[in-house]
């Protein structure tokens, strides 16, 4: 059966490329063409970029396009875009909405930020204080926005916002698209222990946003909010990484190229941080194997969990590695890069910048508070809020 | 270092037919190995025999991994991997490791019709005489053929001797090492029995002098083989320990979702469903591990993925058992509470051919990162 699916798919991408050639077609005509014929993600449905197959034969596809050279998106510009809004606008998007957006946060037209956390909502989103205030068909929001990764890059933002204020805190959020140069929204860089600024503050005054970029109904942000996150929380990107990709690459690396700084302690430590590594990439090659849809559960947290703490121990050990070298750091600069670098700068910056995987997309402590809960069933945690009007979020 | 995405090709979940094997396997052994019958075998009873014939004809089990021309199921290592899971689940004290994996692929290497079709069918159990803590990287014979053609050595620690028919044993010639039969009621070798740390996979000390013996394999294949089998019993052993690991997560859950203290449930207590889920991740980590090494088992690979599954597995299986007494608090340390045998077990596999440690060693060669 796959053998017919594999022929029909190549006999796509030959048609594809018969009518863009990529040697003579800009990237971006090409890259909507891929998307026009379904090539982009083969899972999402037909006319929005996909051929609503199964999501494991988009390897194929990419294949065969690198093969014969066509032009693709610099990936990490859009991990926000392709792995978060995307999945959440196919799954709580109108039809419009998606006609609208999907294609050029495919196409990385369009980079995407998330407006969630805010000084006062941190693990406890729900308590979050930005307010929406209904005006006819548009909504006027008026907050703060904070720990918004590349913000001052993107063109569109998705926005938690408090609609009723008289409900509990669950229930009185909703969702939306937000403008990123509509008026009224203010990006101040935000400097973090890198010494660069990925992350930003987003101040919003009396910003409007149309009714029509509202996702799902009023009051059930929370439950879409819920699906970013799930998303976010699941390996993104390849769905079959090889041996050795992210942290473990890099330490690898170091070591075979520098056989002078090689110890047996340092050996052995190394050695079991490969095989946890690799444990680690199995594990979430077999959770995208059960993935038979795009949304993902519960048990993704444990992926992201196992990755933040494998992220800090090798760029840590990275370091010892390194010695006398390890002392050294690249720059303290401010900067505002373009995209989010885990793996790039150097050593120091790698090790200071891992930090932030175990507290990013839900902290370790929230994570396994949801495993314990609801993977394993076993008693939530007491809250001291509930039934408490959003209003005044109990913190 | 290779860059193909390993793995990338092969399933690592449960298929429809493991899944029903799977269930014959549980119901056979929720009647016939409860806890408490296991627990017997550390004061010289248990379902041993019995449980074992059932296992292993009835069900078929013997000949899983024999081809059907030879009288066996044909099926891979990804179903042999299913039992192992199971038998690790209910610490089953029966010889299915040494007998229907490590011997039947020493003896489907060796290429012999009559010791495989007797070993698929059940007639013969066997035992590779080597010692338990052997790894397929470290192996070297300790018996060797002396100027008559008879077998001469000590073998210690030997798992499945004791309920073997028939030894497999690895011999040293100037040549290099060949692989030998030898009838358990040889009157040249001696099976003495081992007070074990773990007595539901019973070790006995070997002695051969002057024990009679066809030869399977001569000096330029029988290492090959005995390493071959060793790394396929490396690989499945992996499985086995997801079995203890999940077993005991799934006890510890189920008993501190209903014991209270301080008017409370013990598991709503942050700090331990913080242990719980970190368990949790660390058992599922170790199932894709050990699924992989099982599909593996044909693949180039199967070197890497063997090492990397001893080296993980066992350790999560540790940790399950460990922390399995641990949070079950006074009664963890009770004989009478089943978590003595999967504690026993999971430390026994973790020395079980070649230890986390040996693996790691092994892996540093395979995947290039030198010591020095």
């Amino acid at each position: 059966m796959d053998e017919t699916l594999r022929t029909d798919l190549r006999t796509r991408v030959e048609e594809l490329l018969a009518e863009h050639d990529p040697a003579t077609t800009g990237p971006l005509e090409f890259l909507r063409a891929r998307f026009d014929a379904g090539l982009a993600w083969v899972h999402f449905p037909g006319g929005l970029g996909g051929l609503g197959l199964p999501r494991r034969h988009q390897p194929f596809v990419a294949e065969l396009l690198a093969a014969a050279g066509a032009p693709d998106r610099d990936r990490r510009r859009l991990t926000i875009g392709l792995g978060m809004a995307a999945p959440t606008i196919l799954a709580y998007g109108t039809e419009e909405q998606q006609r609208r957006f999907l294609r050029p946060l495919w196409t990385g037209e369009e980079v995407w930020c998330q407006l969630f956390s805010e000084p006062g909502a941190g693990s406890d989103l729900a308590a979050v204080a930005t307010r929406a205030s209904r005006d006819g068909d548009t909504w006027v929001v008026n907050g703060q926005k904070v720990w918004t990764s590349v913000a001052h890059k993107a063109r569109w933002g998705m926005l938690l916002a408090r609609t009723d204020p008289a409900v509990p805190k669950h229930a009185g959020l909703t969702y939306f698209l937000c403008d990123m140069t509509a008026p009224g929204v203010e990006v101040r860089p935000l400097r973090q222990l890198t010494g660069e600024a990925e992350f930003d503050e987003v101040f919003l005054s009396d910003v409007r946003i149309p009714d029509a970029h509202r996702v799902g109904a009023a009051g059930e942000g929370w439950r879409v909010a819920h699906a970013t996150l799930m998303n976010e929380r699941i390996a993104l990107g390849d769905l079959a990484p090889p041996r050795e990709s992210g942290m473990i690459g890099v330490v690898a690396g170091t070591w075979r190229d520098r056989p002078d700084l090689r110890t047996p302690g340092l050996h052995a430590k190394l050695l079991w941080l490969w095989a946890e590594a690799e444990a680690a990439r199995l594990t979430g090659l077999r959770l995208h194997q059960k993935l038979e849809s795009d949304h993902p559960g519960p048990e993704g947290s444990a992926v992201k969990l196992a990755l933040a703490r494998l992220a800090q121990q090798l760029s840590g050990l990275e370091l010892e590695l390194l010695g006398a070298d390890g002392l050294r750091y690249a720059d303290w600069t401010m900067t505002q890069p373009d995209l989010v670098e885990l793996t790039g700068g150097d050593a120091g910056y790698r090790y200071l910048r891992a930090k932030g995987n175990s507290i990013e997309g839900g902290t370790s402590e929230i994570l396994r508070n949801i495993i314990a809960e609801r993977v394993l069933g076993l008693p939530r945690e007491p809250r001291a809020d509930s039934g408490v009007a959003g209003q005044e979020p109990a913190r | 270092m290779n860059s193909r995405a390993q793995g990338a090709d092969l399933d690592l979940l449960y298929s429809d037919v493991e899944d029903a094997l799977r269930e014959s396997v549980r119901a056979l052994l929720s009647s016939r190995c409860t806890a408490q019958q296991v627990t017997t075998v550390y004061d010289g009873g248990g379902p041993g025999g019995r449980l074992w014939r059932s296992l292993a004809v009835d069900l078929e089990l013997a000949g899983l991994l024999v081809p059907e021309e030879h009288g066996g199921a044909g099926a891979s290592a990804r179903e042999a991997a299913v039992v192992l899971e199971e038998l690790g689940r209910f610490v089953a004290p029966v010889p299915f490791l040494t007998s229907s994996v490590i011997s039947v692929s020493a003896a489907l290497a060796a290429g012999d019709g009559t010791v495989t079709a007797r070993l698929a069918s059940g007639e013969w159990t066997g035992a590779l005489a080597v010692p338990l803590t052997t790894g397929p990287a470290s192996f070297t014979p300790a018996v060797r053929v002396d100027a008559d053609g008879t077998l001469r050595g000590r073998v210690a620690v030997v798992a499945g001797a004791i309920e073997a028919d028939v030894l497999l044993v690895p011999a040293a010639t100037a040549a290099g090492t060949e692989l030998h039969l030898v009838m358990a009621d040889d009157p040249g070798i001696r099976i003495t029995p081992v007070v074990s740390l773990d007595m539901t996979r019973q070790v006995a000390d070997l002695e051969l002098s002057g024990a009679a013996s066809r030869r399977l394999l001569d000096s330029s294949t029988g290492e090959t083989a005995v390493r071959g089998a060793l790394r396929l019993g490396a690989a499945l052993l992996a499985s086995e320990q997801v079995g203890v690991a999940d077993s005991c997560l799934q006890l510890t859950v189920d008993y501190l979702r209903q014991r209270r203290q301080f008017g409370r449930v013990v598991a709503g207590f942050q700090a331990v469903k913080h242990r719980l889920a970190d368990l949790w991740a660390q058992v599922e980590s170790a199932r894709a591990v050990a699924r992989y090494a099982a599909a593996a088992a044909g693949d180039p690979d199967l070197p890497v993925a063997a090492s990397l599954a001893q080296a993980y597995c066992s350790e999560v299986a540790v940790l399950a058992a460990e922390e399995c007494v641990q949070l079950h608090g006074g009664i963890g340390m009770t004989w009478e509470y089943p978590a003595h045998l999967y504690l026993k077990r999971a430390k026994a596999d973790q020395l079980a051919l070649g230890n986390a440690a040996a693996h790691l060693t092994h892996l540093a060669e395979l995947v290039n990162l030198p010591s020095g």
